[in-house]
């Protein structure tokens, strides 16, 4: 696979990471060779901003290409290298990068170039991965289809006109794409799973404190996790261990080792899970649960419950009464935290400030200019979640808002808990539909939430979940997601399971789902949505 | 917001005769840590603007707090030392507000579980100029909590230096972020019109009980210490207690007092007046001794508080909180009542003393050698004035307890009279080096030489024989005019004793 090789560019983006990894191990292809590929990749789908993918806010091509030619020096110099080094990844926009935009997808943060690296991106820079650049989402996290970024959606490599999931749809489309190998994500209700589920990619939120948020652009700090994304599930471990550990400036961070996810992985891929107990959760998408679950989604949950099955698992049914709160709950604690979260963004010190028009700029006061910072910096669904939470809070509301939310979260955690006796990891369809219409749920703020219905409950609890492809709903030919829930601190089960399963479909599939996602085509600028 | 008319007030003694006066005090103290509350900036002050921070105490985007271990540490001691209960465990909150110096608009701080409950200092009050007698008031702590200090705001042109009428504010975030812990007294009752006192000796108590436990510079004037007082009227000690303005930015010991004493005489003005007090923050004046009227409090303030996400909780380990106790030094009350034994001292004596803030250093002194009475002489006396005419503290004169234990030496050994010690020390200020060295490198030691002082003394006899004649006559205690004379001659440099010794050898009584 050198350069002389019959490999074309095109080929070497379709590796899976771990081959890319093998491939720069040895000499087959240098990084920059892979990094020139990506960044080619790039530029043949990702644009313009009205057709093109547009998983990218922000590419670097430059730091890009420059980091790999160290990497390549280092190699050939003998320096021992992480396993990934060499391999190029793109980080979503709410991860700040030293000297590297970073806005969250937020008009707010346009033009601000954070002077610090999050912890997150220190270790990937530390094992020698490749930053291509920074990934679309929707504005502070805040949505499930990139509709909400201030910079325009992303769209889905598999159909256009679709949305690819959202808060972190550039991440999941990049790997969908084949513009980026691995990408990061942050997962607060659902933006890690549903992506990956809507893309036929894998994303893993890891157990809250499993990795730092150090450097992440809070949205809610009791629900936020990042986590890794990629096209494998081995793929996927290999980066959740960079990105994992203990980070000392992440009060919450846990004090555990990162566990063994890539040794899970690799077991996993033999496909025997003997002995392992699955709990189909009730509450997601079983009969009598499943209304808005479209039947295609539910079809091929159910022939992935049938290859655990013969992979040697017992499958059975739990029911967790509490998700069905869960919705209600997330909304309020989330935009609550929010609310406070996002007041720093007041045009004093970063990013947009803006001058209100209609006063005299001699006499205006800091209080006028942040209210108008404000008013223009935010879209619509963060004002709708800075109003909700600022409500939840208020004096005379908060026992009944944000302290019952508090009370509905304890008996999430406890049905979870009462199931993880039963079982080693529990399963649901990732997201009830597959990916809806650019546009579609825009005005409808409550379809749009509920899509996260199944997704929400694991960060309530704070345990581990994983979103992997099982196959395309016949009705639309789109990519449908299986959830893995383990619990606390348990993710290697996540990618033990998801390996098995992984390991099984792609054996009935003769491949990837990816294979055969269609040649991009991009959308037809005059019937796209705004 | 009006300052310039000042309202009718009633006198202080009328006021307090009529109504029974209860104050609050709500008292911040910036902690003396290397680095801030929730992050590793370094916590200078008086560092060039916008150089003690990072991203964290900048609040920028992503950035996390870290809790400062050794904040906490300093809480837990102080919660002790002020005989309050620890909180098993306990969390941070978000007060949520904006505010041009508030990085994150919220600052974090302990809301509804503080790290230390409950407690109580002895509060000794002096004796006053009235003559009214000293006694100890038992004020009751309700809590003392952790938070951040917010930036600094300066507001640039315009008449007043505030944020109306300027041209443009500029903000410093040194100082945000810097741990602070707020100590609330619970209403402070029975104290009657020796309220400001109280107020006073409380604010006073709780300062040298800070330095004592070196937890905080606990200086007032540059902020490192600074007080809010809640103050109330009430018809009789058994009213309900009545409406209460917070006084902010009361930042010496003699503004305390004096803004409780214009709070009492003017809300009983509005009382008097059939008018009704307004629970409002009011701003007091250092130069003009008046509060003025701020913002107005009102249900409206919703801080919409809750558990700061970003933080665990704080559980400290009892055995840990054990270990602090057993290492507090000794209460300053204490330690006062024990050194005025040690010492001999009188209540009077201790209380200017204590007013002149020379303790520390004449205990120091007394470490040192000296004699406590010598020792607390020289802090009391000449130092005193010399720190008023320089306009600085005692502590900031450059003149150390080792200076004045060697300058007491050289007094007891007969080497320096008290005229000549006055002015060694002079030039100690004047930072020649210590008392020896001005001594050698001056010359200032007392003249023994017998024979110099012989004849000059013989010179004194015989310029005075009326004098002499009385002493011949047996009135040894006429000698002290000749030996006035003989120091008058030497410019001082005589000792006095040794001098007072050789007239009585020349003209011996009877002789």
């Amino acid at each position: 696979m050198t350069s002389n090789s019959a490999t074309s560019s095109g080929e070497l983006v379709r590796l899976d990471a771990s081959a890319m990894a093998a491939a720069l191990r040895a000499g087959d292809v240098s990084s920059v060779e892979l990094t020139q590929a990506h960044l080619d990749r790039i530029a043949e789908v990702d644009g313009p901003v009205e057709s093109g993918v547009h998983a990218f806010l922000h590419v670097d091509a430059e730091g890009a290409l420059a980091r790999a030619r160290e990497l390549d020096a280092a190699r050939s110099r003998g320096e021992e290298l992480h396993e990934l080094a060499g391999v190029p990844v793109a980080v979503k926009d709410v991860m700040v990068t030293r000297g590297m935009p970073s806005t969250a997808g937020s008009r707010m943060l346009e033009g601000w170039v954070p002077p610090y690296d999050a912890t997150v991106v220190e270790q990937m820079r530390a094992a020698g991965l490749v930053t291509l650049g920074k990934t679309n989402m929707d504005e502070f996290a805040m949505g499930s289809s990139t509709e909400h970024s201030a910079f325009g959606p992303t769209r889905n490599p598999w159909a256009a006109d679709r949305i690819p999931g959202g808060s972190g749809g550039g991440s999941a489309a990049a790997l969908a794409a084949f513009e980026a190998p691995l990408a990061t994500g942050t997962d607060t209700g659902g933006s890690i799973r549903q992506p990956a589920a809507v893309t036929g990619t894998v994303g893993v939120k890891p157990t809250y404190g499993g990795v730092s948020r150090y450097g992440l652009i809070a949205l809610a700090s009791s629900l936020d996790q990042g986590g890794p994304c990629a096209r494998t599930v081995l793929d996927t471990a290999l980066l959740h261990e960079v990105m994992g550990g203990h980070d000392p400036r992440d009060s919450t961070s846990l004090t555990d080792p990162v566990p063994a996810v890539v040794a899970a992985a690799r077991e996993g891929a033999r496909g025997d899970l003997t002995g392992v107990r699955v709990g189909v959760v009730r509450e997601m998408g079983r009969a009598g649960h499943d209304e808005g679950y479209q039947a295609g989604v539910l079809a091929r949950f159910e022939e992935a419950l049938d290859h655990l099955r013969s992979a040697g698992a017992e499958v059975v049914e739990v029911g967790c009464p509490n998700v069905e709160h869960a919705l209600g709950a997330y909304y309020l604690i989330l935009p609550s935290e929010a609310s406070s979260n996002l007041a720093r963004y007041d045009g004093m010190r970063y990013g947009l400030r803006v001058l209100p028009a209609d006063v005299d700029p001699a006499e205006v006061t800091a209080e006028q200019v942040m209210a108008a910072t404000r008013a223009k910096g935010f879209g619509p669904e963060a004002k709708r979640r800075i109003i909700l939470g600022t409500y939840a809070l208020s004096s005379g509301y908060y026992d009944a808002y944000y302290g019952s939310a508090q009370k509905i979260r304890t008996l999430v955690q406890r049905d979870f808990d009462a199931a993880f006796e039963q079982v080693d990891v529990l399963v649901s369809p990732t997201a009830p539909t597959t990916a809806f219409r650019l546009g579609e749920k825009l005005d409808d703020p409550l379809a749009m939430y509920r899509g996260d219905v199944a997704t929400i409950p694991a960060n309530l609890a704070g345990i581990p979940g994983m979103s992997l492809p099982v196959g395309l709903a016949p009705e639309d030919g789109l990519p449908v997601g299986l959830q893995l829930l383990a619990p606390a601190r348990e993710d290697a089960r996540l990618y033990r399971v998801g390996a098995a399963l992984e390991a099984r479909l792609h054996a009935q599939w003769g491949g990837k789902l990816l294979d055969r996602v269609p040649d991009w085509t991009p959308a037809s600028t005059t019937g796209a949505p705004a | 917001m009006s300052t310039s008319s000042t309202p009718d007030l009633v006198a202080y003694d009328d006021a307090v005769a009529r109504f029974d006066p209860v104050v609050g005090l709500e008292v911040h103290v910036e902690l003396n840590t290397a680095t801030k509350m929730f992050s590793p900036a370094p916590t200078e002050f008086g560092a060039e603007p916008n150089t003690q921070v990072d991203p964290t105490s900048l609040g920028l985007p992503g950035s996390m707090p870290v809790l400062n271990a050794k904040a906490v540490e300093s809480a837990i001691r102080m919660g002790l030392a002020l005989n309050c209960s620890i909180a098993a465990e306990c969390r941070f909150a978000r007060k949520n507000y904006f505010y041009p110096d508030m990085p994150k608009n919220f600052q974090t701080s302990q809301y509804d579980e503080p790290i230390a409950f409950d407690g109580w200092l002895d509060v000794d009050v002096p004796a006053n100029e009235a003559g009214e007698p000293a006694f100890t008031h038992r004020v009751q702590i309700e809590r003392a909590h952790m938070e951040e200090d917010t930036g600094k705001s300066s507001h640039v042109g315009g008449a007043t230096g505030r944020i109306h009428g300027a041209e443009y504010s500029l903000v410093d975030y040194n100082r945000a972020g810097i741990p602070l812990i707020e100590i609330v007294t619970r209403p402070i009752t029975g104290a009657g019109a020796r309220v400001g006192e109280v107020a006073r000796a409380y604010v006073a108590t709780l300062r040298d009980l800070l330095k004592g436990l070196d937890v905080s510079d606990v200086k007032m004037e540059q902020g490192s210490m600074r007080c809010d007082v809640n103050l109330s009227l009430r018809d009789t000690p058994e009213s309900r207690l009545g409406t209460r303005t917070e006084t902010k930015n009361v930042n010496s010991l003699r503004s305390v007092e004096r803004a409780v004493r214009y709070e009492v005489s003017r809300q009983a003005a509005v009382l008097l007046d059939g008018g009704s007090v307004l629970q409002e923050t009011r701003h007091w004046h250092e130069d003009t001794g008046l509060t003025t009227s701020g913002r107005i409090k009102s249900d409206a303030d919703d801080y919409r508080y809750f558990p700061e996400p970003d933080l665990v909780p704080v559980a400290p380990d009892p055995a840990w909180v054990e270990e602090l106790r057993a290492a507090l030094p000794e209460p300053p009350a204490a330690r006062r009542r024990r050194l005025q034994g040690e010492w001999g001292l009188t209540d009077l004596d201790m209380r200017d003393l204590l007013n002149a803030g020379a303790l520390d250093l004449v205990e120091a002194t007394v470490l040192l050698g000296a004699p406590p009475a010598a020792a607390r002489k020289w802090w009391t006396g000449e130092l005193g004035r010399a720190a008023n005419t320089r306009g600085t503290s005692l502590e900031e004169l450059p003149v150390t307890p080792a200076h004045v234990a060697q300058l007491q030496a050289l007094v007891d050994g007969g080497k320096l009279n008290d005229k000549l010690a006055r002015q060694v020390l002079e030039h100690v200020l004047d930072g020649e080096g210590d008392p020896q060295q001005v001594v050698d490198a001056r010359g200032l030691a007392v003249v023994s030489d017998d024979g110099a002082l012989l004849a000059a003394v013989d010179e004194a006899l015989a310029a005075n024989p009326d004098v002499a004649g009385k002493i011949r006559d047996g009135k040894v205690a006429a000698a002290g005019a000749i030996v006035g004379a003989v120091m008058k001659a030497t410019r001082g440099s005589a000792d006095a004793a040794r001098v007072r010794e050789l007239v009585l050898q020349r003209v011996a009584p009877g002789a």
